[in-house]
């Protein structure tokens, strides 16, 4: 095939370079082929992992729900509780003006950390599926 | 008040704001770069950004203002707008990244594939974007007529035509810049003469923010009450004024309660369980705000700029620590306004109270001025930041959606540079023209106005459209059209209606209790009347959501 194509004279042939051969285990391509093809197997992978996310999602709105929905309900219920003085501050200002913004990034955290295990889980079951 | 820094500083604060935007015009080459930074913009600028474009007039006086008449129970205002970002990290954050979905629009095409929910989303995200910036307007007309006695009109045309021209030149990416700096700027404007105020209140002997007989003046002070009112003298007497009566009080002297102006008093503002709408309103407000943040037009965008889904994830969790700093001020210059600015109270213009309290409390030296300046800073670059942010996602989708509609590209495909220019003047115009003809109500009301809206519509939307498979085109219509429906009728009666009486009130002026359940409900049940017309790739839709991009799928 030494003969120049139309568009240019002279042009050099076209060769295929291949940089790096991509190295993956028979496992592994099987595993995510049934990922995208939508097979039994994967699609129940993927709906394992998507109830895994969302269990926890719920799990800490629920730890939200209690810890800060439940406090107008609390000081109707039992006006008391807000009337306790800590270091000179009543307790309703103590916990909505400064304690809250805490707790809500902790549990941000919390969830950053198990979200990302949950990742990290379900990318071992599919990079090795026979164990 | 005559304050020879709080102009510069004001001009400075502007003119840096265009200047950043000129520099990222430099930068953007590309009809892609102009739109989405390129997805190169590092999470730590990001989550600045973010938290910049979010830290809105609503947060820097409004809050701040709300707390000062009403006590602790508008506190669930900051920490609701702060949650906002725990429930959009937790059920939609990485998800939407993964999508690819730029704007609210774009998700409904991506999940359901409809024309007709795409247009729905765009019509809401065009009133909600409205709605949150109209407040912003006025509160920036608000801050010139306290800070320099300048007419009131100014200040809103001023900051709707600096942010239309920097949206519409400068693009995503010269707002990226702009946000993360004014970030700090805004947190730096309330944390230096937060400690100054702080160190005056130790100096003075700690006077109580709650004395047992009554707010006092803490000087001699001249209050002008602008409409006619029944005054209630401390002793229980009553006084009539006229509109525009001058009364001068002195110093120790107590601060009477004028009638129409709506303000909690002693025990009522240190204790839980006393605002207008009982248990249902704060339920309603912590329902409105925890929700509402995920449907906010603006915030959506940025989540594109993130690189995938975890680092949208970490971007989010930095978001919420950045605010969440933030909003441990406004609730300081709230409670020490019942001390050094007990006049708010008789006038209602609370809002203002960020702004005169640095010079109320420091004095009217040197030291006082400067801080009275930086406060103002402060206050203009959460007005351009969050209009900017909201401008340039109503631009996006008008110009995605309608503009390249009404050309022959059809919709959702990517607007020309031209287009976008065009939608942002259009969407800059409307709100200035509404902020210049609707009264002002207090503005982190109307912001939480605007977080119902979302939390009925765009909530459902993402929540049922990223867990649930079952999900419809016409059960997610359904549910947008009632509940939004349902919040955006209340919202017009409260803002334009007559007020209300009775238990209607507290239903229509915090809906979020009943419309944000209701959304939820007929978007279920009509997606599971219409089964049939789930997506035949909701699985695959669903894989590219949830799988992690380590997998490189």
């Amino acid at each position: 095939m030494d003969e120049p194509t139309t568009t240019g004279a002279g042009a050099p042939q076209r060769t295929r370079i291949v940089l790096a051969e991509v190295v993956r285990s028979r496992a592994h391509d099987r595993a995510r082929a049934e990922l995208t093809e939508q097979t039994h197997v994967g699609d129940a992978l993927l709906r394992g992992l998507v109830r895994a996310q969302l269990a926890l999602a719920l799990r800490l709105s629920t730890v939200v729900a209690i810890g800060l929905g439940a406090l107008p309900l609390l000081f109707a219920v039992a006006p008391a509780t807000s009337t306790i003085k800590i270091v000179g501050i009543s307790l309703p200002w103590l916990l909505l003006g400064v304690g809250a913004f805490p707790f809500l990034v902790a549990v941000g955290w919390a969830y950053v950390y198990l979200a990302e295990r949950n990742e990290q889980d379900f990318t071992a079951v599919v990079r090795r599926p026979e164990r | 008040m005559d304050n020879p820094y709080t102009v510069p500083a004001i001009v400075a604060v502007t003119l840096v704001t265009l200047a950043i935007g000129f520099y990222g015009l430099k930068l953007a080459r590309t009809t892609s770069d102009f739109l989405v930074a390129s997805r190169v913009v590092s999470p730590t600028w990001n989550a600045a950004a973010i938290g910049g474009e979010y830290l809105s007039a609503a947060s820097f006086l409004g809050v701040a203002g709300l707390i000062l008449k009403y006590g602790v129970d508008v506190l669930w205002y900051p920490v609701g707008f702060a949650a906002g970002y725990l429930a959009l990290l937790l059920f939609v954050a990485a998800p939407l990244r993964r999508s690819g979905a730029f704007t609210l629009p774009d998700f409904c095409e991506v999940r359901l594939h409809s024309r007709g929910l795409r247009k729905l989303a765009t019509a809401f995200v065009v009133f909600i974007g409205w709605l949150y910036l109209v407040p912003q307007l006025q509160g920036a007309g608000l801050t010139l007529t306290t800070v320099t006695g300048g007419p009131y009109e100014l200040g809103a045309l001023l900051v709707g035509a600096v942010v239309t021209a920097n949206v519409a030149l400068g693009g995503m990416r010269a707002i990226t810049f702009v946000q993360a700096f004014q970030y700090w700027l805004k947190l730096t404007a309330l944390a230096v003469p937060a400690m100054f105020l702080v160190l005056h209140w130790q100096a003075d002997g700690r006077p109580p923010v709650t004395p047992p007989d009554g707010l006092t003046f803490p000087a001699a002070t001249t209050v002008v009450v602008d409409h006619p009112a029944t005054l209630t003298l401390p002793d229980g007497s009553t006084r009539e004024v006229r509109a525009g009566e001058e009364l001068t009080f002195q110093a120790g002297e107590r601060v009477p309660h004028v009638s129409g102006v709506d303000t909690a008093r002693g025990m009522d503002w240190l204790l839980p369980g006393n605002d207008a709408g009982g248990l249902f309103g704060t339920y309603s407000l912590i329902l409105a705000t925890f929700l509402g943040t995920m449907g906010l037009p603006h915030v959506l965008v940025r989540f594109y700029t993130n690189p995938n889904g975890a680092a949208a994830r970490r971007t989010t969790l930095v978001v919420l620590a950045l605010v969440g700093l933030f909003y441990f001020l406004p609730t300081l210059y709230g409670v020490l306004g019942r001390v050094y600015t007990p006049q708010l109270m008789m006038t209602g213009e609370t809002d203002a109270v960020v702004l005169l309290l640095p010079s109320a409390v420091v004095g009217n030296g040197p030291l006082g001025q400067l801080l009275a300046a930086l406060v103002a800073a402060g206050a203009f670059a959460a007005f351009l930041s969050s209009s900017s942010g909201l401008l340039t996602s109503v631009a996006g989708v008008v110009s995605t959606d309608v503009l390249a509609h009404a050309s022959d590209r059809g919709p959702g495909q990517r607007g020309s540079v031209r287009d976008f220019r065009v939608a942002a003047l259009v969407a800059g115009l409307v709100p200035v023209v509404l902020a210049l003809n609707v009264a002002s109500l207090d503005v982190s009301q109307v912001v939480g106005l605007a977080f119902a809206v979302a939390a009925s519509s765009f909530c459902p939307l993402l929540v049922l459209g990223i867990w649930w498979r079952r999900l419809t085109d016409l059960g997610a219509a359904a549910g947008i059209l009632v509940g939004g429906g349902a919040a955006v009728g209340a919202v017009l009666v409260t803002i334009l209606g007559p007020p209300l009486k009775g238990s209607a009130a507290a239903l229509i002026a915090q809906p979020a209790a009943w419309t944000v359940p209701l959304a939820f409900a007929v978007m279920v049940a009509v997606s599971l009347a219409t089964r049939r017309r789930t997506p035949p790739d909701v699985g695959t839709t669903m894989l590219r959501l949830h799988a992690p991009e380590s997998l490189r799928l």
